[in-house]
Order: structure tokens, then sequence, then C-alpha cells
């Protein structure tokens, strides 16, 4: 389990985190939903370490983050973030292996070798894997780099806004993707999503933002309700049950 | 761009290169050990020859650590004003110790190396339009500026002229006794090879290092470190050789990609034998005279310069 506690960050005098206090149950997918400059990346970034907390603190399985140093961290907690432009040209298979980095520092192994290879395996690279990542779709990358993060082995994977500029398919594709690792490897993933949509159907707890601090807290089809969203977007949006599905319908409301 | 296309060529050029020259030297003459051939061949051709191949391996790493570090293809000692740092380095040695020796020198220019691409580095952290093209130019810019204080204060010390000697790459003058600080290049060179996959990790970003557990600082100041002193020694004992650390990665990245523990010994290898090319060139083409190093390098450099940058809309 992670439990923030009281966590706070300041650019400037700006309060862009205000005192958030958030628990996330293992083996589910979290979603980090709100409206732009709610603080979700930033909270997402404190999380992983990426960026420093003013005030507050973090804890993993009971353990403090920073009290962990940064290769154990990374053994622990991985985050994929927003652009991950790439000017670097690697081959899939070369990205992967990186995932071993905490472990091997480069100088793969035989179980390493096997670890990539399972990774590059259930992501569906395998015809792909000596490609150059500046040659592949925004699809194809971005699942290469969901790979990287199965090979880096963690409990615990963070993303930030991983369906950006992916079209239809391949966000679904993407979302898919989280949730089978979440269900068969039994990892846990906490995701900022901006499509409420994709966070109604694939998420179990959505965390709500606004204006820095936690609105809204709880399973999803608690936090799927006009009333709820009304308080988080200041919109009226009507929800449409359609088999399992809650769908918000926030396109002319 | 095969290891075993490289290795035969680099051979062969070496061989070139030690039999080519005013005086001429035949193996047979090298026999006889007390002949006037084989001294010219032990303090000239030699040392030239070892002054080419660890120069053009070191410029080229350089780039290569650089390019990496900046998360751009077109940075390299060249455009992000390291050899005119290094310059002012020189200079300031000069007027501060009236005689200085090599490694005095060597430790001023080193520092100033240092100090101004670490400076190109955080101007490059506050830029916000981080364009391929955009940052070299700002390099281009910080580099003039370095230059044209460097030559301020030449002309008022009158040294320009000895200042000079240090802009134009020359390897005509490299005798025993004068290279051998290049030498420092080797341990470099082992230790970037060791560092190779932090600085893959590293050249993909800070959030992306974090991530991976890699101390980014630590990472990037150690690489800085190594090309600060690889081009030291360059610009001292053979002067400065543009475009060499540029254009020599960007070959190697296109053909073999940016993992820098698979592409460092094939960068290190093109850069001495395109290095090696030039020099052999420029002895051959206005025998018995010579053109310099960094003439040679220059325009042909410049022209595959001009190359990588249309061909980089292609394939970016």
């Amino acid at each position: 389990m992670i439990q923030v506690r009281e966590l706070t960050k300041l650019y400037g005098k700006k309060q862009v985190v205000e005192n958030v206090s958030v628990d996330i149950q293992r083996g589910q997918i979290t979603s980090f939903i709100g409206p732009n400059g709610a603080g979700k990346s930033t909270l997402l970034s404190m999380v992983s370490r990426l960026l420093d907390a003013d005030t507050g603190e973090v804890l993993i399985d009971s353990t403090n983050t920073k009290k962990l140093k940064s290769n154990e961290f990374s053994k622990r907690v991985s985050i994929l973030k927003q652009s991950n432009f790439m000017n670097v040209r690697l081959t899939i298979r070369e990205l992967v292996s990186f995932g071993r980095f905490p472990y091997s520092k480069g100088r793969l192994n035989e179980e390493d070798e096997k670890m990539v290879d399972q990774a590059i395996d259930y992501m569906d690279l395998k015809e792909l894997e000596n490609s150059y990542m500046d040659e592949l779709s925004g699809g194809q990358r971005q699942r290469a780099f969901i790979a990287m993060v199965i090979a880096q082995d963690t409990d615990y994977v963070l993303l930030d806004e991983p369906l950006n500029n992916l079209d239809m398919k391949h966000s679904v594709q993407i979302m898919k993707i989280l949730r089978r690792l979440v269900d068969e490897l039994g990892k846990t993933v906490i995701i900022v999503l901006h499509d409420i949509n994709f966070a109604s159907v694939y998420s179990d707890r959505i965390v709500a933002l606004k204006n820095g601090r936690v609105v809204k807290d709880g399973p999803t089809e608690e936090i799927i309700q006009s009333a709820a969203l009304k308080e988080i977007y200041d919109m009226d949006i009507p929800i449409q049950q359609m088999d399992n599905c809650r769908i918000c319908v926030y396109f002319n409301s | 761009m095969k290891k075993r296309y490289l290795i035969p060529a680099l051979i062969i050029l070496s061989v070139i290169s030690l039999f080519v020259g005013v005086s001429s030297i035949s193996i047979i003459d090298l026999l006889d050990f007390q002949s006037e051939e084989t001294q010219i061949f032990l303090i000239s051709r030699l040392p030239r020859l070892v002054a080419i191949l660890l120069a053009g391996a070191g410029m080229s790493m350089a780039g290569l650590i650089m390019q990496q570090l900046s998360r751009n293809k077109f940075v390299s000692p060249t455009t992000a004003g390291t050899l005119d740092a290094t310059r002012l380095g020189i200079l300031v040695s000069m007027l501060l110790f009236a005689n200085a020796s090599m490694l005095e020198k060597m430790t001023v220019a080193f520092a100033f190396a240092l100090a101004g691409t670490f400076l190109f580095m955080q101007i490059l952290d506050r830029i916000k339009f981080k364009d391929a093209i955009f940052i070299p130019l700002v390099g281009l810019m910080f580099g003039n500026i370095l230059s044209s204080i460097t030559t301020f204060f030449a002309y008022k010390a009158d040294v320009i002229q000895n200042m000079s000697a240090w802009l134009q790459g020359d390897f005509s003058m490299i005798m025993k006794g004068s290279y051998e600080l290049l030498y420092i290049s080797i341990p470099v060179f082992i230790i970037a090879y060791i560092y190779a996959n932090r600085f893959t990790v590293a050249g993909m970003g800070e959030d992306f290092s974090k991530n991976l557990g890699l101390k980014y600082r630590s990472v990037v100041n150690i690489g800085l470190v190594l090309v600060a002193l690889i081009t030291a020694t360059v610009v001292l004992t053979v002067g400065m050789i543009p475009f060499l650390g540029l254009i020599i990665p960007n070959i190697v990245s296109i053909f073999k990609g940016d993992h820098l523990q698979k592409t460092l010994p094939h960068t290190a290898m093109l850069g001495a034998i395109f290095l090696l090319a030039c020099d052999i060139l420029g002895r051959v083409l206005i025998y018995p005279y010579e053109i310099s190093i960094s003439l040679m390098v220059g325009v042909i450099g410049s022209f595959i310069f001009l190359f990588l940058l249309f061909r980089r809309k292609a394939y970016a």
C-alpha cells in the first residue's frame, strides 16, 4: 500500500498540491482525475520521487520513501512520464533491457535476459524488438515503454497520462494492458487520466483533485456520479449505464 | 560500419601515414636502428600517428558523450563553446605563469574547458525552446563570446600570434616529447566505456534516469569532466580540430543507434580513421607542403555536417 501523508508542493508562492493525504491499495488501478492544473501530475511526481515534496511524506508498504536508496526505490516503484520524447536511437530490445538497470547496471545476466524476453512477449513486441524507437508509431512506442516497466518488475507502476497523443484504438489497447498487469501479474497501477470515461471503465478507485486538494476519493462507482462530477469539474454531466460501463456524456453539457 | 571493416581501414591508413612524408622512409631503412630514417620515424612519424589516433578517437568520443548528455545531436565541443573555453584557459595560463609548463597549462585549460561546458549545460537547462538547431546556435554564440574575450586579452598582452597557433590544429609540429599529454585520453576512454550504460540512460532525460535509480546529476558531471579532459589535452597538444566531435558520432548513430556501450568503440575508431584520412590527404595534396588538419577537417566536415542537416529532416 502507498500512503500519502499531508503532501504539499509550492511553486513560488502558489500551492500546487495542498495537504494531500491518500491511501492507494495494492492490486488495483487507481486513477487520478481532475481539471487542468489540479496538481495530478505533481502529486504523481512526488510519490515517485521525481519531485521533492515541501512538506509531508509518502510511505510504501510502511517504509518512508525518503529512507530508500534510489536503486532500491527503483526496484519497487516505476514511473512513466507523459511525453517520453525520444531523441535517442535505441531498439525496443535495448530500451526494455534498460528496465533491468536497477538490478544489473547494464550487464545483463541470464535471468535479466529472461525477464526482458518475457516483457517483450507480454507486450507482443517480439517481431519489432530490433526496430528503432524513432521508427515506431505512438502506440508501439508506448507499449515498448510499458514493456520496459514490466522488465523493471516493480510492484507499483505509475503512469502520467499514458494515453496522450494516442488514437482510440491504441488508447484502449494500453488500458487493457494495464488492466492485465493488475489482474494477471498482481501489479498496482496508479495512473493520471484526462478522459474520465477511461477512468470510469478501467479503474477500481478514483482520486479526484481540484486546485491541489483531494475533493473525492473512493471506488469508481461512487465517483462516477453526476453530483460528484459536478463538484470536481463544475459541469452537469449525465451518466449513461451501458452494459457494465458507466459512461459520462459530457460533450454537450 | 562493422568492426571488420573499420579495423583493416585503420591499420592500412596507419601504415600509409607512417610512410608518407618529405623524407622517404622504407621498411628496409628501419632495419638499421642507427640510420637517420629510423630516427625520423621514431621522433616524428610514429608520434604523429599516435597523436592523430588519440586525438581523433578522443574528440569523437567527447562529442558522443556531449550529444548524449545534452540530448541534442548537434552539440559537440565545437558547437558548445568547449573549444573556445579551453583556448581562453590557455591564454590565462600564459598570462599568469610566464613560462607555464605543459602541466600547468593543462590544469588551467582543463578548468576552463570544464567551466565553459558546465556553463553551457546550465544555459541549456534554462532554455525553454529546445529546438534541435537552436541549441547549437546558442552554443556557437557562447563560444564566440568566449573567443572574443580571448582575442581581446591576447591583443592587449601582445600574444595574438602565439594564440593563433592554438586556433589551427596542426600535426606537423608533433614530435617526440610534445604529444605525450594525449595519453591521458586512454584512461578517459576506459572510464567512458565503464560509464557507457549510465550515459545512455542519462541521455533519455532526468525523469527517465531517476525512474531507473540512476544518480543523474553525478553521471552528467562525470561526463562533462571527461569531455573537458579530452578537449583540453587535444587543444594543448594539437590545436582545435573542429567538427570532428560533431559528425563522427552522428554518422555512427545513423548506422548503429545510440546504445553507447555498442557505439563507443565504433565512434572512437571512425574518428581516428577520419582524422587519419584527412591528415594523409592534407600531406599529399600540396606535397611537399602541408594543409593544416583543422582546415582539412573543417572543409570536409562542414560538407558532411550540411548533409546531416538536410538528412535529418528525412529521418527525425
